[in-house]
């Protein structure tokens, strides 16, 4: 926490920006840009209304570094636990190659 | 640790009870269950602890009862239902909050030279939490048992089990916010209520250990809460994420379960390990070799441990590419508590060993923490876990660290902290006969059970092939000396209470803030805070005075 | 207890453990805010398993993503982002030391979460509720979903797990809310203390930004297009 007041016209400044997101997120999901480029739009706009809440309404534009280092150190867990179940899940049908000296051992079989 | 409070003359210390201390302050009941003392609720949690510790060996009993005939003793469904309440009461209500919320509650203030910890109340609501979650689980106990595991696994626990999977659930749920609470409020104690000159670099390690421990309750316990949140959710429905009828995968549970579970055995062991390094130096009146590399593999430990869940994973049917990351990752975490190990060793080298029962604690540590983390490499390794993954190595690999480790780890902090808590000397001849019996009970116990896991028996198996029986039963021998051994300490520290010969400020000799205050010491700790100048550890005659 | 440390007054709001009231405060939002870091865990936690399902099940989650009130959804992002602005003048209000402000931004913040809460039950989950899409609750699945019908289920598991988790939230901050509102009536907070407010906006703000990313996960992201190529 800081000392620093947040000037009004800030607070509202913000507001009005998420408000723009909140329209312009719902517009584009009616438009079709395919399935992969609708979701990546959606989650850029929902992060950077998460980054005006967070940097303004959350003051930790004026908080100190141990404040922003705590918040991104939960992000970044977060994210590996996303990705390293997803490397799991997405993952599981992929069969290994068989390679180099495995190969002889069905050659081997069918020859006697 | 120098100190702007005028230190007691030794020979002429007031007697404890003439002087108001935190536990004659008031004596009502109210006193107690009201406190905001951290002190007077670290001891509220010894009890609660220890009274867990023994309901959880109860089960253990019954298991290792069981194991002494092939053919078993109990049915397999009450087999299943042991196992799990051992498990569960052992991992969640004892070994997780152990050290943490008795010695950490105890000394995180007064090592850092702070009247209490950052949020006093939250340390009492976290107390009681525990409590609830505990009448939950021990609700769950006696009304029929879980039959699970203490891993819950899917789709199990979620549709065809009939045992009291939701209370006991509902019970670790509760408990989890107790640990969340704790490493929230030493976090934040740990970062801004140092005293003034205590830098990060001058801290004892048992608070770097407490800090990287309160990190991973932070991250990890939430995870596990809402894991058993939807597990009870589906019981409840019929229909839930885990469910393969609609599409559920119940690996996902699995990875869900051991993002926390992995992390939580570093819980277990970081506060050991920090415990270690404070009786190590004590015991040889020797700095500690490598402050600086012990201090950040606390840290690297509680990182890493976060990437490493999938070797639980190794055989349900986990991607070979995921398993392949996880085991190497899993190698890596054991590089930094194989540095540490080399560190206490190096710190004994030249010092001035003296082998009260702390000490002795301490060496059973290094020994039996090595062995418990070697063991780990091979179930590390993809290819050799296949084989022991589901054995007794699994079982015996745990216990030595666990027990040999923790358990003792915890013994020896209790042992060598107990005169400044209760101002009170235990008896040394007694408690050093405890550690051995404890060490030989250990090792009979659980040494066998490598060569049981290895030869192939299986794990949560209420009967087993004849020619196991030697080994099984040389196991169960030895659970019974090492129940003694648990024993006799319960006898003689309830006794010192009463009985036991006044202890000084510091009857070890030992350097640490801590050591500064009366035995026991005020409500306030400190009459006023000190300020630090030197390093931790500082005992004179080293070589290692030219740096920490 | 007297702390013999401190040689000077303090307000009666300063706790004894702490040096001084900077000190206290300071504590007191780090604090919040690790406690913040868990309860993204904890969500995370379902929004990763929902990515997991999603990436599994993409076009039974796209099914029902699209039977979702989108209407609702939106108006309720507006309303919480409203929230939010009106929680922070609270705040402000308290720096100028004007409490009948303070009172109406507090009451304005529970009024905008009731009606959140209010549009959510009465109107969404009545409706899903009557359409039998509520799993557990009478879900029928229909033919024209094909063969994706089978996981659509898992969906709406998660829209109701996840909006319910959301909406628990709601409840306790409203609570914490209405506490405060009775505290500031009673000009607990002025420019030297504020803490509570502090803290209990750091709380909201992060409910609102659950939202923030459950309403395009959820609602946004099914195909529900208007304008361009068929789906």
């Amino acid at each position: 926490m800081s000392d620093y007041v947040v000037p009004l016209k800030t607070y509202v400044a913000v507001f009005v920006a998420l408000l723009f997101l909140t329209a312009l997120t719902t517009g584009v999901a009616f438009i079709d840009l395919g399935s992969e480029l609708n979701t990546i739009a959606a989650l850029t706009i929902a992060v950077i209304k998460a980054l005006l809440v967070i940097l303004f309404f959350m003051h930790v534009k004026y908080s100190p570094g141990l404040t922003k280092m705590v918040i991104v150190g939960g992000f970044f867990f977060l994210a590996l636990l996303i990705a390293f179940t997803l490397a799991d899940e997405l993952t599981r049908t992929w069969s290994p190659q068989v390679h180099g000296w495995s190969m002889l051992i069905p050659m081997l079989h069918s020859r006697f | 640790m120098s100190t702007t409070v005028i230190a007691e003359i030794p020979g002429h210390e007031l007697p404890s009870e003439s002087r108001v201390n935190y536990l004659n302050v008031d004596h009502s009941v109210k006193s107690w269950l009201l406190t905001h003392d951290h002190k007077r609720i670290a001891l509220l949690y010894l009890i609660s602890i220890t009274l867990m510790f023994f309901v959880g060996g109860f089960f253990a009993v019954l298991m290792r009862l069981n194991l002494i005939e092939p053919t078993g003793l109990v049915a397999p469904e009450t087999y299943n239902k042991l196992f799990s309440m051992h498990g569960i009461i052992m991992v969640f209500f004892f070994l997780v909050p152990s050290i943490p919320a008795t010695l950490g509650n105890f000394l995180v203030p007064m090592m850092i030279g702070a009247r209490d910890l950052a949020f006093p109340r939250i340390n009492l609501l976290s107390w009681y939490i525990y409590i609830i979650g505990a009448a939950f689980t021990m609700y769950a106990v006696i009304s029929g048992g879980v039959d699970t595991g203490w891993t819950f696994y899917t789709p199990y626990s979620s549709t065809f089990s009939h045992s009291q999977v939701i209370p006991a659930a509902v019970g670790v749920f509760i408990t989890g916010f107790s640990s969340i609470l704790t490493g929230l409020n030493f976090v934040v104690t740990i970062h801004k209520m140092r005293a003034p000159g205590l830098t990060w670099f001058r801290l004892p390690l048992f608070i770097w250990s407490m800090y990287a421990t309160s990190v991973i309750f932070i991250l990890g316990t939430p995870v596990i809460a809402i894991t058993l949140f939807l597990l009870g959710l589906e019981r409840l429905l019929h229909i839930g994420i885990f469910d393969p009828a609609i599409g559920g995968d119940p690996i996902l549970f699995q990875h869900m379960f051991w993002f926390y579970s992995h992390p939580a055995v570093y819980i277990m062991i970081l506060p050991g390990m920090g415990v270690m390094s404070e009786l190590i130096t004590a015991f040889s009146r020797k700095r500690i070799f490598g402050y600086t590399f012990v201090a950040f593999s606390s840290l690297a430990i509680a990182v890493i441990s976060f990437l490493v869940w999938g070797h639980h994973m190794f055989v349900t049917g986990q991607s070979v590419y995921a398993g392949l990351i996880f085991s190497v990752l899993s190698f890596l975490v054991a590089i930094p508590s194989a540095i540490k190990v080399f560190n206490w060793t190096a710190t004994l080298y030249k010092g001035s060993i003296s082998y009260e029962a702390p000490m002795l604690y301490a060496l059973g540590f290094i020994g039996l923490f090595t062995m418990g983390g070697l063991t780990g490499l091979f179930l590390a390794s993809l290819a050799t876990d296949v084989h022991l993954n589901g054995t007794y190595f699994i079982v015996a690999h745990f216990h030595y660290i666990m027990v040999g480790g923790a358990v003792m780890a915890y013994l020896g902090g209790l042992h060598f902290w107990w005169p400044k808590i209760t101002g009170r000397l235990y008896p040394d001849g007694w408690a050093r006969f405890a550690a051995l019996v404890i060490f030989v009970g250990f090792n009979l116990t659980f040494f066998p059970q490598f060569v049981l896991g290895y030869l192939g028996m299986p794990r949560r198996y209420a009967v087993y092939p004849a020619e196991f029986q030697v080994l099984n039963v040389m196991s169960s021998a030895g659970a019974s000396i090492l129940g003694v051994g648990y024993v006799i300490p319960l006898i003689y520290f309830i006794w010192s209470f009463k009985y036991g010969p006044i202890a000084g400020p510091n009857p070890w000799g030992a350097k640490g803030l801590e050591w500064t205050t009366p035995s026991p010491p005020p409500t306030e700790n400190f009459e006023e805070i000190p300020i630090v100048t030197e390093q931790a550890y500082n005992y004179a005659g080293t070589s290692e005075s030219a740096h920490g | 207890m007297a702390d013999m440390a401190v040689h000077h007054a303090q307000p009666k709001e300063f706790q004894h453990q702490f040096e001084d009231m900077e000190q206290q405060r300071d504590a007191g939002t780090f604090g919040m805010w690790v406690f913040l870091v868990t309860e993204i865990m904890f969500f995370g936690g379902l929004f990763g398993a929902y990515i997991v399902y999603r990436s599994l099940y993409l076009p039974s989650f796209e099914i029902g993503s699209r039977l979702l009130k989108v209407n609702f959804g939106a108006t309720n992002t507006v309303i919480l982002i409203a929230s939010s602005l009106t929680m922070a003048l609270s705040i402000y209000a308290a720096h100028i030391n004007r409490k009948n402000l303070q009172v109406v931004f507090l009451a304005l913040t529970m009024l905008l979460g009731g009606i959140f809460l209010f549009l959510k039950f009465a109107f969404e989950w009545t409706a899903d509720y009557h359409e039998h899409l509520i799993p557990g609750f009478g879900f029928i699945v229909r033919p024209e979903w094909g063969a994706a019908g089978y996981h659509v289920p898992m969906f709406f598991c998660f829209y109701f797990f996840m909006t319910g988790l959301h909406a628990l939230h709601m409840i306790i901050g409203f609570g914490i809310l209405a506490v405060l509102l009775v505290m500031a009536w009673r000009g607990r907070f002025h420019s030297e203390y504020y803490a509570p407010l502090e803290s209990t906006g750091l709380y909201w703000h992060f409910v609102d930004i659950v939202w923030i990313f459950l309403f395009p996960l959820l609602y946004l992201i099914g195909g529900r297009y208007v304008i361009g190529g068929g789906h």
